[in-house]
């Protein structure tokens, strides 16, 4: 009997070691697969169990903070200014997660980057919570104006600094109240989740870095710098025959300018009356391959190395025996489609000497105790052009400004260069569009300082003029308020040295 | 016998005796001192301040095990040492974890624990000489089918859910079952010890090497009966796979043929088969074992989060999320100590289990008497094979069948009966001790 009880011995040894293994595959080898698998919320419970850090506009303007609740979670999100800054905020929900810079720095605002763990190792032993405090680049009173200029307009406004890459504003519309959905209350979240996404106009979409749209005319200052940097193209040569349409190669459908107007001349004339014919011709010159490294010298089906989930905005690359859709993406149609960020990049590009810098919105992050944590560095992202070619669209520009389809864009004192667009969409009948603009602008004698894009979207008909008239005033409301000085923190309100225990 | 025979035989006795004791009396104040600082710990981690009861709970269970300590030392001296501090840590970590989990079921849980100890003491006290239960087979068959029955009875039986394992008595609610599993012990062991040579001896057909003649497979096929019977009538897997696995051990230390457990676990994977095509809640067990992760908030999805959660060093106690997971304090215990102590601690659990394991099985083989050794290597397999069964089903190594953890999971039935079972192995040990020295003098 002595040998069964061994062998017994042995075999429950032997179970006992698969239960061994078994907690070894679970608790060391998966480990870290489970720990972000969907579906288990202990990481979502833990962050809920802390405050996190605060985020506030460059000049102090408090966008979200945790204050302390009285639920099952113990701190609440608040989003002091609601809709005006969801799209760069996002939101911090317990049934959605977190989007926006709440998803983006995470790990900053909850105090979990190694800078701030390591900082506080000798605090092991006291009880307290690490958070980090965001500082954007984005400045209060361009924001509100952003908003109010465009008012019932869907559409987006992104304005950035084209020296460093800062943004300054950025606002679509319809936006959303992050509050609804980061309530503690599941069924008030899922009810506000809902309804929202049932809402024409997907105001729970960053539009402005997240929906990429054809950006029409705009895109003819790609168009125009490639031509320009590649292709001979000079202020005063070539001169584009003045007609109303081309027809080419492989199809029988004319393209035209709008209102079948006659339009032609040299560059700095078709860039200021916008003649599609002159464009496209341009491009058909270049040819694909030269067109398709142009744009993609300014970012296009490329990710913006941008601090939040930008999309990449899109170029057709293969034009082999496909004129009449060389011609289309030259003016910006056929498949052509941008962010309104990238056409601030390009704008941006244009202003800072061919250089696009990488677009970023958090300037600095502190600790609880005011400390800084990192800093962000102006970085380059492209080079576009050549400086040369730069200055050649910049007078280019200058001139849509002065005598061209963005005369509303002129402002005294200032030297502001734009470029118009309309861009067609969906079925030919009945006609609509989105109005666009891209503009920069300078104290004279100085580096342009603000780069801005501008769509209104989905107007009625397709004219030329729709972007100067509709889009052109918003722009010019967003580039003055840039140069008033930056507003004075608010007060009481805590800065961006302030830690959030203030704020409970 | 001569003055100096006795003199010697007394001091033998104490040699062995006073090592044995002085071991225990270590090993249980490092158990106290474990459960003492788990349960500071538990506080800390909870609220960051030290229990406000924590002068009188360190009295209370140092009272309780010290009490335990002074029988054994006064009714088994010369019992293995081991066995009580391990049982005794295993008890003291399962309490801090249900205060922990569930403060409402602590009282109730110390109060069993508590009963627990005396039906302890009791069981030492009363029985002298565990051979003289052998000649109780039938009475011992007939207790165990009667509580196992019990559940079954209208006005008696409580279903919790859907094992009709309960009975009712008044406001205490107790699982007979628990209780029946010792009795059955005891009528294998008595039942094997007289058929064991028949058993083992008997010439098996050539043609049909893996089964034995089908008269010799009469027990096996008595076993599988109760075994089905539980499973179908009272939809409990779990006891029904361990009463199973309980006879299979014992008839396989008993005749050394590994073709009765082989053969005992075919016919019940044809139950077990059985069961799955007719019974819905199995199936439901099944497939949650194969798919975890599509039941969201499912006591194995959620199980696999909390020991990743844990990972090696465990979050500490009181600082995981335990409760997400259903029924933690009593089945998923397991899944709640390896989230706050991590690999380390439920590795710990594991080895406890062996350790007990280990010490059983050496008590059955230092036992004389084939009574005496069938019962401990019986009852040893009881506890590690339940501790496998629900160890295996909580992280997913089999399918879940629901048995308590011995003397960690919440439920005072299982507490109680798992405290006679213990006193029965001290005794068997005490008994080999002292026959063994009887030996040796003459």
């Amino acid at each position: 009997m002595d040998r069964s009880i061994r062998r017994l011995g042995a075999f429950m040894m032997l179970l006992f070691c698969a239960l061994f293994v078994q907690l070894n595959y679970i608790q060391v080898l998966r480990a870290s697969d489970l720990n972000i698998k969907p579906g288990n919320n202990r990481p979502i419970d833990q962050s809920f169990a802390k405050p996190r850090g605060t985020i506030a506009t460059a000049d102090g303007v408090l966008l979200a903070r945790s204050v302390k609740s009285n639920d099952r979670f113990q701190y609440q999100r608040e989003y002091p200014e609601g809709e005006l800054y969801a799209a760069l905020t996002g939101y911090f929900s317990y049934v959605y997660g977190a989007t926006g810079l709440e998803r983006a720095y995470n790990e900053e605002l909850s105090g979990k980057t190694a800078k701030q763990q390591i900082k506080s190792v000798g605090d092991l032993f006291v009880d307290k919570d690490r958070t980090g405090n965001l500082t954007l680049s984005v400045r209060s009173d361009i924001q509100k104006v952003a908003k109010a200029a465009l008012g019932d307009f869907k559409g987006s406004v992104v304005a950035l600094d084209p020296r460093s890459g800062d943004v300054l504003a950025m606002y679509s519309n319809p936006s959303f109240d992050p509050n609804l959905i980061a309530d503690h209350d599941v069924e008030d979240s899922q009810a506000a989740y809902n309804w929202l996404n049932a809402t024409e106009g997907k105001p729970m979409l960053a539009k402005s870095y997240r929906e990429i749209y054809p950006p029409g005319s705009t895109f003819k200052v790609v168009t125009g710098s490639t031509g320009v940097e590649k292709g001979g193209v000079t202020p005063t040569e070539p001169v584009y025959p003045s007609v109303s349409s081309i027809t080419v190669r492989g199809t029988t459908r004319p393209l035209r300018n709008f209102d079948n107007e006659q339009c032609g001349g040299t560059l700095f004339v078709v860039l200021a009356r916008s003649c599609n014919t002159s464009f496209a011709q341009m491009g058909l010159d270049l040819g694909g391959d030269k067109m398709v490294e142009g744009a993609q010298a300014f970012g296009f089906n490329s990710t913006p190395p941008f601090d939040l989930p930008a999309v990449p905005s899109h170029f057709k690359t293969d034009f082999t025996r496909d004129e009449p859709a060389l011609a289309q993406s030259s003016i910006g149609q056929n498949e052509t489609a941008a962010t309104p960020l990238q056409m601030a990049l390009v704008a941006a590009g244009v202003a800072n000497d061919g250089v696009i810098m990488e677009p970023h919105v958090v300037s600095e992050i502190r600790d609880g105790e005011g400390d800084q944590v990192s800093k962000h560095d102006p970085t380059q992202w492209k080079r576009a052009i050549s400086p040369q070619t730069a200055q050649t669209m910049r007078d280019g520009m200058l001139e849509v400004v002065r005598n061209g389809s963005a005369t509303r864009l002129q402002i005294e004192g200032y030297d502001v260069g734009a470029k118009t667009g309309t861009a067609q969409f969906g079925p030919s009948e009945p006609l609509r569009s989105h109005a666009w603009i891209i503009a920069w602008a300078a104290v004279p004698g100085q580096a342009p300082s603000i780069a801005v894009a501008v769509i209104v979207e989905n107007q009625t008909g397709a004219s030329e003029t729709t972007g100067g008239r509709l889009a052109a005033p918003i722009a010019k409301q967003v580039i003055e308020q840039s140069f008033q000085p930056m507003p004075a923190p608010p007060a009481g309100l805590p800065g961006s040295t302030t830690s959030t225990t203030a704020a409970n | 016998m001569s003055a100096v025979v006795q003199a010697r035989r007394r001091a033998d006795r104490s040699v062995l005796a006073q090592s044995r004791r002085r071991a225990e009396l270590g090993l249980l104040i490092l158990a106290i001192a474990i459960t003492g600082g788990a349960y500071t710990l538990a506080s800390l981690g909870q609220t960051s301040s030290v229990p406000a009861n924590i002068g009188p709970f360190f009295a209370v269970i140092t009272a309780l095990f010290f009490a335990a300590h002074l029988a054994i030392r006064r009714l088994a001296p010369e019992a293995d040492g081991l066995l009580f501090p391990l049982v005794a840590l295993l008890n003291g970590i399962g309490y801090v974890f249900i205060a922990r989990l569930d403060p409402k079921l602590a009282d109730n849980q110390a109060t069993w624990t508590f009963v627990g100890i005396a039906a302890f003491v009791l069981t030492l006290a009363f029985v002298r000489r565990v051979r003289d239960l052998e000649r109780y087979r039938y009475t011992f068959l007939a207790i165990g089918l009667v509580l196992l029955v019990l559940p079954l009875v209208p006005g008696l039986g409580i279903t919790i859910n859907g094992a009709k394992i309960w009975v009712g008595v008044g406001p205490i609610s107790f699982q007979p079952g628990e209780f029946a599993k010792i009795a059955f012990a005891l009528f294998f062991a008595s039942y094997l010890v007289e058929k064991r040579e028949l058993l083992s001896m008997a010439t098996w057909p050539k043609f049909r090497p893996m089964l034995p003649d089908l008269k010799h497979l009469g027990p096996v096929l008595l076993a599988w009966g109760i075994a089905i019977l539980v499973m179908t009538a009272q939809k409990d897997l779990g006891s029904s796979l361990l009463l199973f696995a309980l006879f299979m051990s014992m008839l396989w230390v008993a005749t050394g043929r590994i073709a009765y457990p082989v053969s005992g676990a075919i016919l019940f994977g044809t139950a077990a088969y059985g069961a799955w095509t007719q019974f819905a809640h199995v199936q439901r067990r099944v497939s949650q074992w194969m798919d975890p992760w599509s039941d969201v908030g499912g006591q194995l999805s959620e199980t696999w989060y909390a020991l990743a959660w844990g990972g090696v060093a465990g979050t500490g106690i009181g600082l995981g999320r335990p409760n997400k997971i259903p029924y933690v304090e009593s089945d998923f215990i397991f899944a709640a100590i390896g989230e706050e102590l991590g690999l380390m601690g439920g590795t710990a659990i594991l080895i406890a289990y062996l350790l007990i394991v280990g010490s059983g099985l050496r008590i059955a083989v230092q036992s004389e008497h084939s009574f005496d050794k069938l019962l401990a290597a019986g009852l040893t397999a009881l506890i590690g094979m339940q501790a496998f069964v629900i160890l295996a089903g909580v992280i997913r190594l089999l399918p879940l069948t629901g048995v308590v953890l011995p003397f960690v999971s919440y439920g005072g039935s299982a507490l109680l009966a798992n405290y006679v079972l213990l006193a029965l192995l001290l005794r068997i040990s005490d008994n080999n001790s002292r026959a063994r020295r009887t030996a040796g003098a003459a």
